[in-house]
């Protein structure tokens, strides 16, 4: 049967673990809105080659650093395919903007460590990649 | 070091800085909806699950049962990734496996409401494909890196 005082305990928990975040929170988000206003969306357009090995590359790296709602990344992605960039490049854009965070990880590394954090960017990153030439080898077979 | 560049720009650039500290604070009203879930979500937790539940639930051995409710927290989460590290972390030292955790943050990726846009700009089959990969992905992304923490 549930108390006060267990209900007390568990937000006196939360409460002491969210205010330890709220300092990295601040400057996760500072780095954030300063990225969404110096980088223009533009700019994505200038930097791919049409080389299909070297673009989905290209294209998870650029899905790494970018951030913001990944609807963003949708467009930009419409955008780009109409514009003459590969699929590839495109869907490893897509995945990466999502599971990849340049922005979020020195965060990630307090948290969770630095290895956890290394080790996970840089596996999502080789699967942005992945999934980019499966679904690539997978379109073209439907 | 963020608060010495923006100090910078307040100096240097102001249009970019004044830009930038809306975007901010923008940023911060959209995301206290979200913030207040995982508030709420949290305190939830720690008031009825106990270490050996979440073990049970996610921990070592919780098999097939730990990634199924991983993947499906994971789609159904909302807002950036990072405001979900304290819960995780939360769920971590209650006994939460690693690979769940990773595939917990992959799975994110295949966001639930935005279907329609993804629908709308390449197609049903592209987003079925795409939304299939990531979820296999997910798992496997999940294994390996927990493989590699364990070898390190």
């Amino acid at each position: 049967m549930m108390d006060i005082r267990m209900v007390k305990s568990s937000l006196k928990n939360t409460t002491r673990s969210f205010l330890q975040t709220i300092p990295l929170l601040l400057g996760v988000l500072s780095l954030v809105s300063l990225i969404l206003v110096v980088v223009p969306s533009s700019l994505y357009k200038v930097i791919f080659t049409g080389n299909a090995f070297i673009d989905p590359f290209i294209g998870a790296a650029l899905g790494s650093i970018a951030t913001g709602n990944p609807i963003t990344s949708y467009i930009i992605g419409g955008e780009l395919m109409d514009q003459g960039v590969g699929p590839l490049a495109v869907v490893a854009f897509i995945v990466a903007w999502v599971t990849v965070g340049l922005t979020s990880f020195p965060f990630e590394a307090i948290i969770f460590g630095k290895r956890f954090a290394a080790i996970r960017n840089g596996i999502s990153f080789l699967f942005a990649v992945a999934i980019a030439i499966l679904m690539h080898l997978t379109l073209g077979l439907i | 070091m963020v608060a010495a560049l923006y100090a910078a720009l307040a100096i240097y650039d102001h249009y970019i800085f004044s830009t930038a500290l809306s975007k901010l604070v923008y940023l911060l009203l959209k995301i206290m909806p979200i913030l207040t879930v995982v508030f709420v979500a949290m305190s939830l937790l720690n008031l009825f699950f106990r270490p050996s539940k979440v073990n049970n639930l996610l921990g070592r051995d919780s098999g097939l049962k730990g990634w199924i409710i991983t993947l499906a927290g994971g789609m159904l989460s909302a807002g950036p990734i990072y405001l979900w590290y304290s819960l995780l972390q939360d769920l971590r030292e209650k006994g939460m496996r690693d690979s769940l955790i990773v595939a917990f943050l992959y799975a994110r990726a295949i966001k639930i409401p935005l279907i329609p846009v993804m629908v709308y700009y390449f197609g049903w089959t592209f987003t079925v494909m795409l939304c299939l990969y990531l979820a296999i992905v997910s798992v496997l992304s999940g294994l390996v890196v927990e493989r590699l923490e364990m070898k390190g």
